[in-house]
């Protein structure tokens, strides 16, 4: 009964969908403002329907009901609880589903608290959401049906990939969806400023907290990824720049560049067209990463079917909607007046080498995630890695971090060099001892030398904005700010160390031995099997102390998965503040010695501490404008420096051609 | 507008030369894209292309075949791997370091990255092994489609 309570619950949302639609678009063409007014709450109440599909289908995992094909095939009723809520989502339809939910809840929130864009506008916004979305119930009602019975009650469920049975399963995808999905808004927003002509600072203002929460997710999303994938994976890697990470790498990259593109047009009227069209790729990274992941044409752990016919229907939601909508911008783009001007030197001119760089290392990613592709094509087959992804991008990324230093001191409009000089020479400076000093330390490669001296300067002049203002009263958005630029210093460092000074020790051992790696020392005390709720392991049980420091207990296991058979390597880990040491075990030789793999990672922890800092800051950024707008909203003084320096109220715009 | 603020450009011009510049960044980023790609990615040998046309030595690609049956030793250290990989044409001799994937087996397939050494020996970095009997790297899977082809052809014949 629940399955289907959840699959007309479905229906009924595609169809409230198909509502919005039409009173969205018929109330706005005809003015028929009682029609129209039907959008709002069909939006709201398809979120709720939504919410109670997937309701739905937790709980007809959580009772591993077998007569549901997609439990049967993906769950086991000897999984722990919580692996078996999160197996809902651990597979193809529970995936599209939660995406669906979260695009459908994203469209109720806005129908049901945005009310500061014009009317008209809001129309078109709700109108686009519910087309696309749209296309996705069908997606997922026509071919991808998640509450599917089965005709014979199997005994027992096909179980869940072992890599995926993990707590990081239970987070990850969910934040990376509400990030991709909630790109959607975005999308809405700049389709319906190109069909209404309203391309405004308020409508920048109001994308902004939308494109800022689902960025900050996104951020939590990967960071959360790298490390799962570091602990999970057992090869001590946090970034494999596998077409899976690239998939979720892209969207981020346009949504940093949009967040940054939105404060101009907020704050001075500048970059409309640009922004609008970020707007626009920001969500379409998103739905090809989706494609990409979930057609099955890349094969990874995350590749749940391989199944063609959902490859092309994805395909073609793909380039209805990118294509669609890169027409409209095509058609609209020289409608949109050109905005406010600025001198190279000034804030603009920084934000506008952040977005061209961002936009260009975008492409790199892009065209080396769809290389592979292209020759396969020609029957040629070839994979891309490291040797290509970290030098090309590296050659857009230096660079913006020399700005970096720079941008966020200088005034909007234009300004003066000089004025800046200070702490841009300290940061430098900085920047090069370092790089200097590090040039002496063997075996150093250029890449991790340069993002040593750039970390500490990076780190240094992100500071520099808070520099001189009275900290309680610096507003949120400007901690915001800074504490997210001090977070890519301290990622930068935490990847450069790691690369540069990571120490790896590969050994054969006998239960007794010793082993060393960097100032680690340590023993292999015993090896005994041990068991779980659905696994068996070969568990090493070791002793390790950091420079003769107190000895800590380390137990690395291999691990057997019996549904279905497979093997995992469960890694130690040990962490210090200064790194990370990270031991795996291996198999037994015939000679009875144990494989060991044990690896000092110095400050390695410091990439995700970077990554959390910067969603952080984006947090403290959202908070700050959501209050600062719900001050506005009651006519107080504002203290966000955007009105403090902004330029006076733009004239009404949008002069059709 | 009577601003003259375009620090030397005219106004009029900023908006193109805007584009100008977003346009030339992502030719430019393309160019070197498609330039590094031609250089950078690895590919796909089976020992038969190896024989034929041998790779330089040193650069990084990916090679795919069957592991021969008695060919896995290991060396002294207990953590390096040496045994052949043929495709029922050609044998190459693979030396790997490191811990082996648990299907990594005699006679069933595997696909390894890395490069050939100048005594046309492979060393091999990472190999792909199946992880499960869903999760097959894509080579791996057309590749032991192709040796039962051609299994089947030899026992036809």
């Amino acid at each position: 009964m629940i399955p289907e309570l959840g699959l007309a619950a479905l229906w009924l949302a595609a169809a409230l969908a198909a509502l919005q639609l039409l009173a969205g678009f018929v109330g706005t063409r005809s003015g028929n403002a009682a029609f129209a007014a039907l959008a709002r709450p069909a939006a709201t109440l398809q979120a709720f329907l939504c919410i109670i599909a997937f309701c739905a289908l937790l709980y007809v995992f959580a009772v591993t009901d077998l007569s549901v094909q997609l439990v049967a095939t993906n769950s086991h009723s000897l999984k722990p609880m919580i692996f078996k809520l999160s197996g809902a989502w651990g597979n193809h339809e529970g995936s599209m589903l939660l995406w669906v939910t979260v695009m459908a809840m994203a469209g109720g929130l806005i129908a049901l608290i945005e009310r500061r864009l014009p009317e008209k506008t809001m129309m078109a916004t709700l109108c686009a959401q519910a087309f696309v979305a749209l296309g996705f119930y069908a997606f997922l009602l026509l071919s991808s049906n998640p509450f599917e019975r089965l005709a014979e009650v199997p005994p027992e469920g096909n179980g869940l990939n072992p890599l995926l049975q993990d707590i990081g399963l239970a987070f990850h995808p969910p934040t990376l969806y509400i990030g991709y999905v909630g790109l959607s808004v975005a999308f809405s927003f700049a389709v319906a400023a190109l069909l209404t002509r309203n391309v405004t600072p308020d409508f920048a203002r109001v994308m902004r907290p939308w494109v800022l929460g689902a960025w900050i997710f996104l951020t939590v999303g990967i960071t959360a990824g790298s490390y799962w994938a570091y602990y999970e994976l057992g090869w001590g890697g946090w970034w494999f720049w596998d077409p899976v990470e690239n998939a979720s790498l892209m969207p981020w990259l346009a949504a940093t560049a949009l967040l940054h593109s939105a404060s101009v047009l907020a704050a001075r009227d500048a970059l409309r067209t640009w922004t609008i069209m970020l707007g626009v790729i920001a969500f379409s990274m998103s739905m090809l990463g989706t494609f990409l992941v979930r057609s099955g044409i890349l094969t990874s752990v995350h590749a749940f079917a391989v199944d063609p016919e959902r490859g092309s229907f994805i395909l073609a939601l793909l380039t209805l909607y990118i294509g669609g909508a890169l027409v409209l911008f095509a058609l609209r783009a020289n409608t949109i007046a050109e905005g406010e001007r600025f001198a190279v030197m000034s804030r603009e001119g920084a934000l506008v080498v952040n977005n061209v760089g961002l936009t260009a290392i975008l492409g790199v990613v892009l065209l080396g995630t769809l290389y592979p592709l292209l020759t396969e094509a020609f029957d040629v087959r070839v994979s891309v890695g490291p040797p290509y992804f970290n030098p090309v991008s590296a050659i857009f990324f230096l660079p913006m971090l020399l700005v970096l230093m720079v941008g966020p001191l200088l005034r909007w409009k234009r300004d003066d060099f000089t004025r800046v000089r200070k702490p841009v020479a300290i940061a430098l400076a900085v920047t090069i001892v370092i790089i200097i000093r590090a040039v002496f330390w063997d075996g150093i490669g250029l890449l991790p030398l340069l993002g040593l001296g750039l970390a500490a300067g990076v780190a240094i002049a992100s500071l520099a904005p808070l520099q001189g203002r009275s900290l309680r009263r610096t507003p949120l958005a400007i901690w915001g700010m800074c504490i997210a630029h001090f977070g890519i210093a301290v990622a930068l460092f935490g990847m450069a160390a790691d690369t540069a000074f990571q120490k790896e020790r590969l050994v054969a051992v006998s239960v007794g031995d010793t082993v060393e790696v960097g100032a680690w020392t340590g023993r292999l005390d015993s090896v005994n099997a041990v068991a779980g709720p659905n696994w068996t392991a070969m568990q090493a049980n070791m002793h390790l102390s950091y420079d003769g420091g107190p000895e800590l207990e380390a137990h690395p296991q291999s691990r057997n998965f019996w549904a279905p058979v497979m093997e995992t390597s469960e890694v130690a880990l040990l962490t210090r503040w200064n790194g990370q040491l990270y031991v795996a075990v291996g198999s037994q030789g015939e000679d009875g010695r144990w494989q060991l793999r044990l690896w000092w990672k110095p400050f390695v922890t410091f990439i995700w501490y970077g990554g959390l800092l910067i969603a952080l800051g984006g947090v403290l950024s959202l908070i700050g404008r959501v209050r600062s707008d719900l001050r506005r909203r009651r006519g107080e003084a504002d203290d966000s420096e955007e009105i403090a320096d902004a330029a006076p109220e733009p004239e009404p715009e949008a002069q059709p051609a | 507008m009577t601003q003259e603020t375009s620090g030397g450009i005219k106004p009029k011009h900023q908006r193109l030369v805007l584009i100008l510049l977003a346009v030339g960044a992502l030719i430019g980023a393309s160019l070197l894209a498609m330039v590094a790609l031609q250089d950078q990615a690895s590919y796909f040998y089976v020992p038969e292309d190896i024989e034929a046309n041998p790779p330089e030595p040193g650069q990084a690609i990916r090679l795919g075949g069957m592991v021969e049956t008695g060919s896995i030793q290991t060396a002294a250290d207990g953590v390096t791997t040496e045994f052949v990989v043929h495709d029922g044409i050609a044998r190459v001799p693979v030396t790997y370091t490191g811990i082996l994937p648990d299907l990594f087996v005699e006679n069933s397939g595997v696909v390894a990255d890395g490069r050939m050494d100048a005594n046309g020996v492979f060393v091999a970095d990472q190999l792909l092994a199946k992880h499960d009997e869903n999760y097959t790297p894509r080579e791996l899977e057309e590749m032991t489609a192709e040796q039962m082809r051609a299994e089947l052809q030899e026992s036809v014949e």
